[in-house]
């Protein structure tokens, strides 16, 4: 079902047009990623949808009603928003930020409060130590977490995300979107989100609308975008190495394959001279965590360094920079307990890459 | 509280008690000056009562006035903060002097002129602090406030007027201390306070009344400073 829907919905500053004849829907559950270069209108178009932007022209219809026909304190109090500079109020611990909207909306402290803390741990951060720090005593990832924790804390239906990942490093913005899906997963909200991060856009997504002077390029499944582009502009912006962006979308557990194991102190079986078996083995311990690796024929024993390993959930992309950075034959993927589930080569990545057909499958 | 403004409050109500005890100051001008040395028109306890009335006062509605002005200045367009802002400069660049001669033919000798004097000298500090504060809360803070539903006025109290006040309470310091020290010339009009025993002394070149006042004015000066700088560490904290 829509939740919210744009009829084509244009905003003028001056003369010239932020956003023009925007038409999308949005279904209920799903992320939709609006990106593009700055000025595309993609901000215009997000902050339309609490009414913090008023179209000039078109309009906009949430579950079902006329947008208009919303009080805007009411509207803004049940969609979560989400600021790049989070925009956490200074003079206010992290409790009382993450109860600023249920206390809005009239809910009783005590609920508001143990709310708060649910959705503390939910974004990772360990209420007791978190709940009585100010703004100014968190990291950059920490505020980005309590920013989201703010926006989900009056339960609402659609979340609004302004570039919500944008102000903190590269490292921990993998970080974020990785318990983002998380949480996603688990709450199932409906989610508009700004970015001009491709690879965010493409990682985080389930449709992505590509937007250019206030003119949607093209609207699609982020495979879709990345396999055919259409026209140059979206061809530019998708970039030379789209298929490597397209592995962020596949998950490594669909071309791994089964391990070849030996148990510590034991033998691996010595090649029989046909190019069948594998080259080399995983040395696992007693309980099927990996400890290194062994020749054909020769004894298990633990390595020097521990094997490369990634959970798993990771995707192709993962895989891939994992065995460019540690230089592995091989990476492996572990269960939560540290069990190795599955390996997978270069070769494996490569024919995923080369099947034309890329899924919109499972993150 | 810490001990150390524990011993900060302490200093400051005794000095205040010394300055305002006609014993205590007695012996110590005499000990400098010999004989005779104390003021004798009227008791150092009601002259500094009278100071404090006439500065505070003078400040109170400089400071409602400043507030209610820095929130029109913040709040209105850059056009129209230029203006409030020029207007509080004018009224603090003529001097009091000036507009005392030019008040006391309308509001006649006393206090009256005096603390239109200081009420409009004080205006600035406060209206600069306020204006200053409220441009200085985070957009991106107002931003979130605004996407998660408050309304205008919650806004303003939950958010943007608790994030000014370290800045609005430093203006009323700076207003307040200001006036502390220009009430002194209140007594050119007949208005009292500290000022009286500096004039007397001048006339009579009795340096002991001088310096009577003047210590007086200092010391109510230091603390009333002390003081306010504690509320605006306070606020700061929040």
């Amino acid at each position: 079902m829509e939740i919210l829907r744009y009829e084509g919905a244009g905003k003028r500053y001056g003369a010239a047009w932020a956003l023009r004849d925007f038409t999308l829907g949005i279904e209920e559950g799903t992320i939709t990623a609006l990106i593009g270069p700055s000025g595309s209108g993609k901000t215009t178009a997000l902050r339309m949808a609490n009414r913090m932007a008023e179209p000039d022209e078109g309009g906009l219809r949430y579950e079902g009603r006329e947008l208009r026909s919303y009080r805007p304190e009411a509207l803004r109090r049940r969609m979560g928003y989400v600021i790049q500079s989070v925009g956490l109020f200074p003079h206010w611990t992290v409790l009382q930020n993450v109860c600023a909207v249920p206390r809005l909306l009239g809910r009783r402290r005590r609920e508001a409060e143990a709310r708060a803390d649910e959705l503390l741990a939910l974004v990772g951060l360990d209420p007791a130590r978190y709940r009585g720090r100010r703004p100014s005593e968190l990291s950059g990832g920490e505020a980005q977490r309590v920013g989201v924790a703010r926006a989900l804390a009056a339960d609402p239906p659609l979340l609004l995300m302004d570039e919500p990942f944008g102000a903190v490093d590269p490292l921990q913005r993998a970080k974020l979107q990785a318990s983002f899906l998380e949480i996603q997963k688990r709450l199932r909200k409906t989610v508009l989100l700004v970015t001009h991060d491709l690879d965010e856009a493409v990682r985080l997504a389930d449709r992505v609308v590509l937007m250019r002077a206030g003119l949607v390029v093209q609207a699609d499944t982020p495979a879709r975008l990345l396999a055919e582009p259409a026209g140059e502009f979206a061809r530019d912006f998708v970039g030379e190495e789209r298929s490597l962006k397209r592995l962020a979308r596949v998950a490594a557990a669909s071309c791994a394959r089964p391990p070849a194991t030996v148990p510590l102190g034991a033998d691996a079986p010595a090649a029989d001279g046909s190019c069948d078996g594998p080259a080399v083995y995983w040395a696992v311990d007693g309980r099927g965590r990996p400890a290194g690796f062994v020749r054909p024929g020769a004894r298990a024993k633990p390595g020097a360094e521990a094997p490369s390993v990634l959970p798993l959930g990771a995707t192709l992309k993962e895989a891939l920079a994992l065995m460019l950075e540690d230089g592995p034959e091989l990476v492996g993927l572990v269960d939560e307990e540290g069990v190795l589930r599955a390996e997978l080569g270069l070769a494996d990545i490569a024919r995923a890459s080369s099947q034309a057909v890329v899924t919109d499958g499972p993150r | 509280m810490s001990l150390r403004s524990l011993v900060g409050g302490a200093c400051a109500f005794a000095a205040l008690a010394a300055v305002s005890s006609e014993r205590v100051m007695g012996r110590a001008l005499a000990a400098v000056f010999g004989a005779g040395a104390l003021y004798p028109l009227a008791s150092p306890a009601e002259l500094l009562a009278q100071h404090l009335s006439l500065a505070l006062g003078a400040s109170l509605a400089a400071a409602l006035l400043g507030f209610a002005l820095g929130i029109i200045a913040a709040m209105a367009g850059r056009e129209a903060k230029r203006l409030v802002m020029a207007a509080g400069a004018l009224a603090q660049t003529v001097p009091p002097v000036a507009v005392l001669a030019l008040a006391v033919p309308v509001l006649g000798f006393g206090s009256r002129p005096v603390f239109l004097a200081l009420a409009l000298y004080g205006i600035l500090p406060v209206l600069h602090g306020t204006a200053t504060g409220l441009a200085s809360v985070p957009p991106a803070a107002v931003d979130a406030a605004v996407g998660m539903g408050m309304g205008r006025r919650r806004r303003f109290f939950q958010i943007e007027l608790p994030l000014a006040l370290p800045a609005i309470v430093a203006g009323l310091r700076s207003s307040v201390v200001i006036n502390v020290g220009t009430a002194a010339i209140g007594a050119a009009m007949g208005a009292g306070g500290l000022g009286r025993p500096i004039m007397a002394g001048l006339v009579q070149f009795k340096t002991s009344y001088v310096a009577q006042g003047a210590v007086a004015a200092m010391v109510l000066a230091l603390s009333l400073d002390w003081a306010l700088t504690k509320l605006e560490s306070v606020v700061t904290r929040g």
